[in-house]
């Protein structure tokens, strides 16, 4: 029996046009835009103004407090700008870089540390530097990860390498690519939470990654305890409190944080990142991004520089072979909505997807016909049906009642509602309107 | 590169959503059911496909006019105001007058689907509703016009002569159901100093059983085969758009409150009994299609199991004891009422809340 959750459901999948692509890299646009706020929590603060001639990784923004992350240029060339941009997050202060000069950093790799030498604290301060953050979509910044409080009692790294998202396919790819980096990537992020074991969880539609790690876990035979899983696949799986829920059969204590439950989990990109960063001092310029959906001409896997617009990335991947209704960056069930193509990717940009009107749905919604599958899908054990309802009729009490915190947003309400009713989006607003309500 | 604002659309996730929809719900119920009308047409002639024809025809005006009225959006064509009208039909005997039909979809649309504020607000299941309201207004109609069997089927007078029984008796009632053929028989075979366990007996025998579950038998247009409506079922539990829960809990309850009433009751084939209680009367057709009603069933699985529980529970009471010899539609009616009590109680566990009630600091 493979592990999983309580609800969950299964929409169609979408992997297969970038499955089995192989990494590429995409052309160095020419010119990157980088957001000072790539994470979670404060913007970082510029350290470069305009006219300043930079290189490849050099630092261009400082972590502004504990829950933040440092910014670094992908490319080296001249500040044509640090000014206000359009992001995800929202208008955001970014340095705008034109490409000019070497690419001292990838073209000459620095000698790789030996990272068992250094102590758990050493691997941290180099992780700190590098700017990581959760690559796995919430851009979460890993060095708040990594530094439990000591009650919390960690003892085991979960790493994430279900890929949850329907087109998505850039951790699956990782995976049987870099199997060998994977798991150095997780004994070096054991070293640094000082826990003894691990599990890496794969969803079981990803036989070939898992058979890859398997073949590298037993290759290597690391003296630390790290076991592969096969999860069910099934929606959210890959959500953290579902993924601990799956693994180690540990619920997390509602309205508590995931290290309550003894477990921390990272995704496989992110402890890639984390390798590269620690062995070879590489801070995170890059990443893998899967571009998708019906609409561009060459879907497939791709190596991106951090800070290249989507209108880069179009051109790279062969233009558009058919209008797309929607641009999404991210998976298709949580991911953002963009409307303009100037919108640079990020740390956290799993995906492009450019998806046609048939792909996405545009229908109206109408009022609850209480058929219950919102109830029956949801992983929490919420009732999104008796939620919407509160919300439209603009009863937060009864919203209140309803445990709108503890959604996680993974939006399979929304999915399989015949109604077509938002209904995670009516989480979302109960969440704002009770928390204004109660500050 | 040309600025694509205008054609590009922006939403709050998720971005894709299932091929699921109201309409296909509702004419997926259709579907379900078109093999058990068809059976009845067949059975019991045309006058039965006038009488759906004419009561799907007044549910999905009646629903048009109401929405134009109302200034509401009209959705007429969504399905559901069809399933009404077809449930309503397949609720009257075969042969009731047509105008009181297309009456009882009015009743049924517009007083309890429209007033209450249109599809998914109703609290009673619409078409049951407008069959109450017919069985007040037109008793006579909605419990005498039924088919009249020729010789070799169960209910003709010739089978039960062969059982022994006083023809004069059983000429009224074997023109009846076999619900009612229960629930009257025994008196009469008390008058005429017969022993009560024959009844017993003949609703029990194979040729009944049989009769019932591929659907030779009388009752209202729709509920006579147990075998067409199970198919239907099948492809909703199929299509998701049912789950087992409510059809379940209630036949279940039925079935074991028969056969523990049978057997306290010293009937010695209570199991029989039993199986003749869920195959007969509306029971597979109220349990898999209106007692499933989206609309007026509590949404959790816990409270489906309760509220099938409590149909079957008063189904039995009605039958056993009460003064109708059929109660799958007041036991759902009743059932309906308390969905929002039996909901309040049955809300599924949030995840992490047991934990967080028994490890002490965690606020919630």
């Amino acid at each position: 029996m493979f592990s999983s959750f309580g609800g969950g459901m299964h929409p169609p999948e979408h992997k297969s046009a970038t499955k089995d692509l192989k990494f590429i890299n995409l052309a160095i646009p020419h010119s990157c835009y980088l957001s000072l706020q790539q994470h979670a929590g404060a913007p970082a603060k510029p350290v470069v103004s305009k006219g300043d001639t930079i290189s490849e990784g050099q630092r261009i923004g400082i972590a502004q407090g504990f829950v933040s992350a440092h910014v670094h240029s992908s490319i080296p060339g001249k500040v044509a700008d640090v000014a206000d941009i359009l992001t995800i997050y929202g208008t955001r202060q970014a340095v705008i870089v034109e490409t000019e000069g070497a690419f001292t950093a990838s073209a000459h790799p620095s000698q790789p540390v030996d990272w068992e030498s250094l102590a758990g604290g050493e691997i941290t301060e180099r992780i700190n530097d590098a700017g990581i953050v959760d690559l796995g979509g919430a851009a979460f910044p890993t060095l708040v990860k990594l530094s439990p409080s000591a009650e919390k009692r960690i003892d085991t790294l979960i790493i994430n390498g279900t890929e949850w998202e329907p087109y998505l396919t850039t951790d699956d790819m990782l995976m049987k690519t870099y199997p060998d980096a994977v798991i150095e990537g997780c004994r070096i992020t054991m070293k640094a939470l000082g826990v003894a074991s691990a599990i890496i969880g794969v969803e079981d539609n990803k036989r070939d990654s898992y058979k890859a790690l398997s073949k590298s876990l037993a290759a290597m035979n690391p003296p630390e305890n790290i076991s592969i899983k096969k999860l069910k696949t099934k929606y959210p799986q890959g959500a953290e409190k579902q993924l601990i829920s799956s693994l180690l059969r540990r619920e997390f204590p509602s309205g508590s944080l995931p290290g309550d439950t003894g477990g921390i989990v990272q995704n496989v990109g992110t402890v890639y990142a984390i390798r590269e960063a620690v062995v070879f001092g590489r801070p995170l310029i890059m990443r893998h991004i899967t571009v998708s959906g019906g609409a561009i001409a060459r879907p497939g896997n791709y190596k991106v520089r951090i800070g290249m617009r989507i209108s880069d990335i179009v051109d790279e991947c062969g233009g558009f072979k058919r209008q797309p209704a929607k641009i999404v960056m991210g998976g298709p069930m949580c991911g953002i909505s963009v409307h303009s193509m100037d919108i640079p990717v990020v740390k956290g940009t799993s995906g492009v997807l450019f998806l046609t009107g048939e792909e996405v749905s545009f229908r109206d919604y109408s009022p609850c016909i209480r058929c219950g599958k919102c109830v029956t899908v949801c992983p929490v054990g919420l009732l999104p049906c008796d939620l919407g309802n509160a919300v439209e009729k603009e009863r937060l009490d009864i919203a209140a009642g309803l445990n709108p915190f503890d959604c996680i947003m993974c939006g399979s309400c929304s999915y399989v509602c015949p109604a077509k009713r938002p209904l995670s989006h009516f989480f979302k607003i109960a969440q704002e309107k009770i928390q204004v309500v109660r500050e | 590169m040309t600025d694509k604002k205008d054609m590009l659309h922006v939403s709050y996730p998720p971005h894709m959503q299932s091929g699921e929809s109201i309409p296909g719900v509702m004419w997926s119920v259709v579907g379900a059911l078109a093999p058990a009308c068809a059976f009845a047409v067949y059975l019991f002639g045309p006058p039965v496909l006038v009488l759906i024809i004419v009561s799907v025809i007044s549910a999905v005006t009646a629903e048009a006019s109401m929405q134009f009225l109302l200034k509401r959006p009209v959705t007429a064509y969504d399905g559901s105001a069809a399933v009404t009208g077809l449930l309503l039909a397949m609720n009257v005997p075969p042969l009731a007058p047509v105008w009181m039909v297309a009456l009882g979809s009015f009743f049924a649309v517009i007083i309890v689907k429209q007033l209450f504020g249109g599809l998914g607000f109703n609290i009673f299941n619409p078409a049951l509703a407008g069959r109450a309201f017919l069985m007040a207004s037109w008793p006579l109609a909605m419990t005498t016009k039924w088919y009249s069997f020729s010789a070799g089927n169960v209910l003709s007078p010739d089978i039960g002569n062969s059982f022994g029984f006083p023809p004069a008796a059983f000429d009224a009632l074997t023109r009846a159901t076999p619900l009612s053929l229960l629930k009257e028989g025994q008196k009469l075979l008390a008058d005429n100093n017969v022993a009560a366990d024959r009844l017993y007996d003949l609703v029990t025998s194979p040729a009944m059983l049989k009769s019932l579950f591929l659907g030779n038998v009388g009752g209202v247009a729709g509920e006579t085969s147990a075998l067409l409506l199970l198919a239907g079922a099948l492809f909703l539990l199929f299509r998701r758009i049912i789950t087992w829960h409510i059809p379940v809990a209630f036949i279940g309850t039925v079935a074991l409150s028969t056969a523990v009433y049978y057997y306290t009751a010293a009937v010695p084939c209570f199991y029989l009994m039993a199986l003749f209680h869920c195959l007969s009367g509306g029971l597979f057709l109220g349990a898999f299609f209106m007692a499933t009603d989206v609309v007026t069933s509590p949404v959790s699985a816990k409270g489906m199991i309760a509220f099938g529980a409590g149909c079957g529970l008063i189904t039995s009471v009605i039958r056993l004891w009460g003064g109708y010899p059929e109660g799958v539609a007041y036991s759902i009616l009743i059932m309906n009422a308390f969905v929002p009590l039996i909901d309040r109680f049955t809300r599924p566990r949030v995840f992490g809340t047991r934990v967080s009630a028994r490890t002490a600091g965690v606020e919630r």
